[in-house]
Order: structure tokens, then C-alpha cells, then sequence
């Protein structure tokens, strides 16, 4: 596999890299960013990663579609949005914490047809759980204390009485958030649970020949990816937008987690930051682009209509090219930069 | 061989910093230009409502470049930014525009969208930006000493529902012969067309009519279910609330069920050419309420056609669109955008004007009916009158009647009952306030 020489690729040095990065996070990026930077690029983009790490624990490693994203991420907005204004002292981690868990136990509920049904016909049940809970809130004004437009705003954003509603604050709280559940879902796609839902993904009866209970295994994963995307959903109505209604959370959402995880690659985890890297920052990219050089000579109705065209094939073209997602081309790349490195280091030897 | 290299980028390093120099020297050239930026939807499921709103928006701010030089002297200039309608890309516009242009300040946002307005309401707070949202936006934000930076400009969906109640009552003959009518409200079942709900249910109470509530699921393309039900109750009205493809469904539908199209009152979200066309030839009589009526016959548009469109400068894709009522909200849009830098001008000097100033100049903004005039807008534009406690300023809106091909207006300004509405407004802004934990501001200090 890797050659001994390839520097990249020892695990410590992966560590003290990964360490890096995350220090370049949390203390370079909130100090030298500007409020844009912070509110229109990273939080969506962080937030929008957990909602697809949450689908493609459901999806990429237990096998089981579902398009009722957009709802887990509305019951974990909702719920949080109850606890903290109910109970006002309970501190923003633990509101968090419990609407994510709420989000969990609904997609515990969704996810029971999934002991008897697979793939498009439990896809349609998914889709009604969507529907459903999207019309419940809006429907019934307790969920959004009786205001005008059913909408929902963070009542307050604090943390031991640290204000956290500037930009940076929220920042923070989204790379916290994320880090802390990417790395505990890293742990868990590697223990016996994350074995036990890749088994029931490959083929679900020779898991259950081996002794792995199908049943268990579906229902936690829907647990577990609902209560992720219900924390994406939490941080989405308050650490990005501040106030939200339960459109926010459509079908549509549903469909961009989808794609973010097919793009980055099913089975993943990285895979997710770089679909929603694809997904939410490509068309700002574009449009910054098309701007700077056509702009003014194009009328901008036709020159926004291009830049979706183009946007829709480069899907297209990545998915021809790399049906495994943008992770597996990221793969490629590192293998090849990694033999690089060996190749060159090798030269160096043998001409000093 | 450090040194030959240094000395060989010198130059390049003269030439790269000598254009920056120039560069920022002409922004501070252009700061006195006024910047404006456009949030835009020209693609999505809603590009075609919006591509005539900017081509009246940017062909008025045309105009007052073109026929005034400016604001003062101050010209505007404007970027777009497209966020088809989605919130992301608002929230992304926004932060880019928010610092302003070549050393130009932001001073006033529009949103165009509700889901944007109200993810910005606490950016724009924060930021200092106010926003305005025509016809659209949080109901309670009428209040400003809760919050000071949204301005629903124009007709909230409270005074929406009381001037249709207050066109039956004159149609019925006054407002005591609205006892015993049966009036349906036909509703796009959403967050926005429950906005009603509040309203109606304290104007049933007052004036005695029969407040019945039909939803219509979203998007809307099959009613039959609604209007069978509306043929077993037979009111004497129905308040259309549509959006989108609602509409000419709704007209269609009724058409189909024999109920009598010209006593089908639009709301604002279905009042213009778009929602009654596709409806096709039974659409004829149908009524909707407007703040901006269509029709090319205002002064303003003889301005507009002989200044901006014969010169070849508007922003118009389909001349048919001229004098359209989304055409015309564009105009209405870039008036309120336009005497408000006035109103700010005129206190704090002829210069580009900053969303603190904007704001101040919203809470004091008053054109009168002899400004309307002076600005060619007669017929077209409400007299508005803001204040801090009164963030929608008019109130009023006119009803007009497609005859099958266009929109005729059919009566004068119909004013709500705003006294009567404001208290239970205030009752939501208070709640708000008390939720988040905002100490109003004092509505009677000078500011």
C-alpha cells in the first residue's frame, strides 16, 4: 500500500496535521475573518455538513434511504427552540443536546416501516414523515409560540453567560458543535455498531446469519442520523438564519442533503464537508466569477440561467467521471501526492 | 542572486502598488455616488413575477440619474445580487453588499423574499441596516420601538384583510350592512396566509359577518375539494390569499363550480397580470386589492417612457411589461427607496447616506399628497406617513378588475381600520419583545 518512505500518510503525522487544522479553525479563521466570511460561507457550510454526515450514516454506511431530512432538521429546531424558551434555565449545550435527541426518537418512529420495507417504498414513507411534520408545524401555533407567521428565533445564544449571538460566537458554536459530533461519529462508524450497519447495507440477510439483529441496526440508525441532522437543523434556525419557519425546512432541504452526500461519496464521513463545499459554495463561487468577467455584457437574467446550467452539468460531469463522490477523487489525489512525495525524497537520496 | 531577483520584481512591485494607489484614490472618487444594492430573483420558481419588479425598480433609479443627476446631485449606483428567492443566497448578498461600494455605504436593504426578511431582522439590527419590505414582512415589525430596523412599508396582511372587508361594506352599502354576511377567505395554507387569521377574527367580531377559513394545501393546482365546499356554504364573498400557482386555479375552479368570479377578492399576492392570465377567459370580473394598480397612464410613466425606455436605457425584457402591477411595485419600491435618501439628505448633508441615517430618515419619511403629485405618482402611490410607532406608514390600498385582458381600477384609496388592528399589533410586539427579552425603545423621544 503506501510506501514506508511517504511522510504523509503516518499516522502521527495525520494527527499532528488534523491538530493543526483544527487549531487554524477555531483560533486563526475566527480572528482574521470578516462577518461574511463567518455568516454566508463557513456556518452554512459547517451546518450543511452535519446534515449530511447525519443522512450518510443512514444512507452510506446502513443502506436506507430517506428523504425526510428536512423534517428531522425542523423537529431539532422546533424542540430546541421549546426547551430553551420553557425552560429558561437550562443551558444552551443541554437544549441543544435534548432537541437533538427529540429529532432522534421522531426518526426512531419514521424508521419503523423500515423493518418491512426497502429502497424506493420506504424512500415514499420517508417523503410522508417530510410532509407531515413540515404541516404540524405550521399548522399548530404551540410549536412556534403562537406568533404571526409560525416562525421560531433563538431566544437567547449564550453559554455560561457568554454571549455568543455576534458572528464570531456563532462561528464558534458551529465548529464546536461539528467537531465534537464528527468525531464521535468517526468512533462510532468504526465500532461494532458502524460494522453492524454496513454488514445490514451489503446484504441484510447474511447479516442477520452471522448474528446481527437487522431490526436493532436499522432502528439505530435511524436514531442516530436523525438526532445528527436534528442538531444540523438546530444550529440552522439559530446559530445561522437567527429566525426561522418550517419552509426552511422543505422538501427541497431534503433533496440538497441527498445530493450533498451523493457528491461527496456514500459511505463517507469527509466526503460530506466536500459535497456541501459542492453544493452551497460552488454557485456563490460562480456567480462571483461570471461577474467579474461577464458582467455588464450579459443581461443578468441570462447570465444567472447560464450559471445554473453550468452548474448542473459540472454535476453531472463529476458524477460520470467519479460516481463515488468528490471524496474518492480526493482520495486519488492524496495517493498520488503521497507517491509523489516518495518518488522525490527516493531522488533526493540517490542525487544529493 | 536574491538580490538580481529582487531587483527584477522591483518593477513589478512599483507598477502593482502604484494601481492600487490609483485604485483606491478612484473609489474615494466614486464615494459620491450613492450605492444601492439589489437582492434579485431573475431565476426559480418565481423569476417571472420578479423580472418586471426590477425593471420598474431600476428604470425609476434610471430615471432620477437620468432627468435629476442624481439625488442632489448624488447619482446611484446599484449591483444585483441573485438569490432565487432562496434564503441562503439573501443571507450571502446581503453580507457581501452590507459594507457598500467603493467607499459608499448600505442604506437600505430589500430583501424580496420573506423567508430572507426574516433571517436578516437580527443581521440588519446588528448591522445597522434597515430593511424594507413592501406589502410583505413580520406584521408585528410595524412597530419600531420593538423593531427599529424592519420597515413594512405600505399594506400589512392586517390592513390586506380590512380593506377588502371595508370594499364589501361598500359595495354592501356601509360598514352596518356587513351584519349577517357570509365572507370566505380562501388561503394559501402557510405561515403567510395565516397572517390573517388574527384580523379577520377581530373584524367578524365587530362588524357581525360570518368569518369562514378554507386552506388550500400548497402549491395549490387542485381546489375541487375547496370550492365544492364554498358551493355548499354559499357566501356572499371569498378573500383570495394566493400564491403562486393558487391563483388562476382558484379563479378557474370557481368558474367551473358557478360561483361568481367578480365576488372573488384577491390579496395582494394575487393581484397581478401573472395570477389572472393563465386563468384564461373566465377570469373576466375577477377583483383583487393593489397598492400599485396597473396602468401606463401616470404621469411618472410618460417621465419614464420618454426619458429612460425611448433612450434605449431600460431594464425592461418585455415591453409588454410596462405599466404591469409588478412593474409598477418596482416603481413604488424605488420611490420609498428614493425620497427616503431624500428625507436623510436633507438633515445629514447632499452625500451618500448610511443605514443609520436611512433608518432615522424611514421613522420621519412623509410624502404627502402634494408630494405624490410634484413626483408624477397620483393614483399610483398611497400618501405615506412614518413613524416610530407606525412602521407601515399607509394602510390604504385600491381594487381593480381584470376585464380579460387588463387591469381596470375600480375604486378610490379604501383606508383600513388601523385603529382598530393596531392595538392587537402591538399585543404581538410586546409578546415578541418579552420573548427575546428587548427593552423597547421610547417611542416619544425626539431621536
Amino acid at each position: 500500500m503506501s510506501s514506508p518512505s511517504s511522510i504523509l500518510r503516518r499516522p502521527f503525522t495525520q494527527r499532528v496535521l488534523w491538530a493543526l487544522f483544527l487549531a487554524f479553525l477555531f483560533l486563526a479563521v475566527p480572528k482574521y475573518s470578516s462577518d461574511y466570511w463567518l455568516n454566508a460561507i463557513l456556518i452554512p457550510l459547517l451546518i450543511m455538513s452535519l446534515a449530511g454526515i447525519g443522512l450518510n450514516l443512514l444512507m452510506g454506511y446502513a443502506g436506507q434511504a430517506s428523504l425526510g431530512v428536512g423534517a428531522f432538521m425542523a423537529v431539532g429546531a422546533y424542540a430546541t427552540y421549546n426547551f430553551l424558551l420553557r425552560f429558561p434555565t437550562l443551558p444552551l449545550p443541554l437544549s441543544l443536546l435534548l432537541g437533538s435527541l427529540v429529532a432522534g426518537v421522531i426518526g426512531l418512529l419514521v424508521g419503523i416501516p423500515s423493518l418491512r420495507i426497502k429502497g424506493f417504498y420506504l424512500l415514499a414513507t420517508t417523503l410522508a414523515a417530510q410532509f407531515f411534520i413540515e404541516w404540524i408545524f405550521s399548522q399548530y401555533g404551540w410549536f412556534s409560540n403562537y406568533s404571526t407567521s409560525s416562525s421560531i428565533s433563538a431566544p437567547r445564544l449564550e453559554i455560561f453567560s457568554h454571549d455568543l449571538s455576534a458572528p464570531t460566537g456563532r462561528y464558534l458554536l458551529t465548529l464546536s458543535v461539528v467537531t465534537i459530533t464528527t468525531f464521535l461519529i468517526l468512533r462510532l462508524v468504526r465500532s461494532q455498531t458502524g460494522r453492524s450497519w454496513m454488514a445490514i447495507r451489503d446484504m441484510d440477510t447474511a447479516a442477520s446469519v452471522i448474528g446481527i439483529s437487522v431490526y436493532a441496526g436499522k432502528l439505530r440508525a435511524f436514531f442516530v442520523s436523525s438526532a445528527v441532522c436534528g442538531l444540523a437543523g438546530a444550529l440552522w434556525a439559530f446559530a445561522y438564519l437567527g429566525t426561522v419557519d418550517a419552509l426552511s425546512f422543505n422538501l427541497d432541504r431534503s433533496f440538497q442533503v441527498m445530493f450533498i452526500v451523493i457528491i461527496g461519496g456514500l459511505g463517507t464521513i469527509f466526503g460530506n464537508f466536500l459535497g456541501a463545499a459542492f453544493i452551497v459554495l460552488l454557485p456563490f463561487l460562480l456567480q462571483y466569477l461570471a461577474g467579474k468577467w461577464f458582467g455588464g455584457t450579459i443581461s443578468a437574467g441570462d447570465l444567472t440561467n447560464l450559471q445554473r446550467a453550468f452548474f448542473g452539468g459540472l454535476i453531472i460531469w463529476f458524477l460520470i467521471k467519479e460516481p463515488k463522490g468528490l471524496s474518492a477523487i480526493v482520495g486519488n489525489v492524496s495517493r498520488f501526492l503521497s507517491r509523489l512525495t516518495a518518488s522525490l525524497s527516493l531522488s533526493h537520496k540517490t542525487h544529493p | 542572486m536574491r538580490s538580481r531577483l529582487l531587483r527584477k520584481l522591483a518593477p513589478a512591485v512599483a507598477i502593482a502598488s502604484a494601481a492600487i494607489s490609483l485604485h483606491t484614490a478612484s473609489a474615494e472618487e466614486t464615494a459620491k455616488e450613492q450605492f444601492i444594492p439589489l437582492a434579485t430573483f431573475r431565476t426559480g420558481a418565481y423569476a417571472s413575477s420578479g423580472i418586471p419588479i426590477w425593471a420598474g425598480l431600476i428604470d425609476y433609479l434610471t430615471y432620477i440619474n437620468e432627468v435629476e443627476g442624481g439625488i442632489n446631485g448624488v447619482k446611484l449606483n446599484w449591483e444585483e445580487a441573485e438569490t432565487e428567492w432562496q434564503v441562503e443566497k439573501g443571507v450571502e448578498a446581503y453580507e457581501r453588499f452590507k459594507n457598500g461600494k467603493n467607499g459608499s455605504p448600505v442604506p437600505i436593504f430589500l430583501p424580496h423574499g420573506d423567508p430572507i426578511s426574516k433571517a436578516l431582522t437580527e443581521k440588519s439590527l446588528a448591522d445597522k441596516i434597515p430593511l424594507v419590505t413592501l406589502n410583505y414582512g413580520r406584521t408585528e415589525s410595524i412597530d419600531g420601538t420593538v423593531f427599529p430596523y424592519s420597515f413594512p412599508v405600505g399594506l400589512s396582511f392586517y390592513s390586506e384583510a380590512s380593506t377588502v372587508i371595508n370594499y364589501i361594506a361598500q359595495q354592501a352599502g356601509g360598514k352596518e350592512k356587513l351584519k349577517g354576511l357570509k365572507i370566505a377567505t380562501v388561503y394559501h395554507d402557510s405561515p403567510y396566509g395565516k397572517e390573517t387569521f388574527a384580523p379577520l377574527e377581530l373584524l367578524a367580531k365587530t362588524y357581525g359577518f360570518e368569518n369562514i377559513q378554507i386552506p388550500v394545501p400548497h402549491p395549490g393546482n387542485d381546489q375541487s375539494a375547496q370550492w365544492a365546499r364554498i358551493r355548499k356554504l354559499k357566501p356572499d364573498w371569498v378573500f383570495l390569499r394566493g400564491w403562486g400557482v393558487m391563483t388562476p386555479v382558484a379563479i378557474k375552479t370557481a368558474a367551473k363550480t358557478g360561483f361568481p368570479v367578480d365576488h372573488i377578492i384577491g390579496g395582494i399576492w394575487s393581484s397581478s397580470e401573472e395570477d389572472v392570465r393563465p386563468a384564461g377567459p373566465v377570469g373576466k370580473g375577477y377583483l383583487a386589492v393593489t397598492t400599485y394598480p396597473a396602468g401606463t397612464n401616470f404621469p411618472i410613466h410618460e417621465l419614464i417612457r420618454k426619458n429612460v425606455i425611448e433612450k434605449g436605457k431600460s431594464n425592461l425584457q418585455d415591453p409588454k411589461s410596462f405599466g404591469s402591477v409588478y412593474y409598477n411595485s418596482g416603481i413604488t419600491e424605488a420611490v420609498i427607496l428614493v425620497e427616503a435618501i431624500r428625507t436623510a439628505q436633507a438633515k445629514y448633508g447632499h452625500r451618500p447616506i448610511n443605514g443609520e441615517e436611512a433608518q432615522w430618515a424611514l421613522e420621519h419619511l412623509n410624502i404627502d399628497e402634494k408630494r405624490v403629485e410634484e413626483l408624477g405618482l397620483t393614483g399610483l402611490f398611497q400618501p405615506l406617513k412614518l413613524s416610530i410607532k407606525d412602521h407601515e406608514g399607509g394602510g390604504s390600498a385600491r381594487v381593480i378588475q381584470w376585464d380579460g385582458s387588463k387591469w381596470n381600477t375600480v375604486s378610490d384609496w379604501i383606508k383600513s381600520d388601523r385603529e382598530l388592528l393596531f392595538p392587537l399589533i402591538y399585543e404581538k410586539s410586546a409578546a415578541y419583545a418579552k420573548e427575546k427579552g428587548i427593552t423597547p425603545r421610547d417611542a416619544s423621544a425626539a431621536n
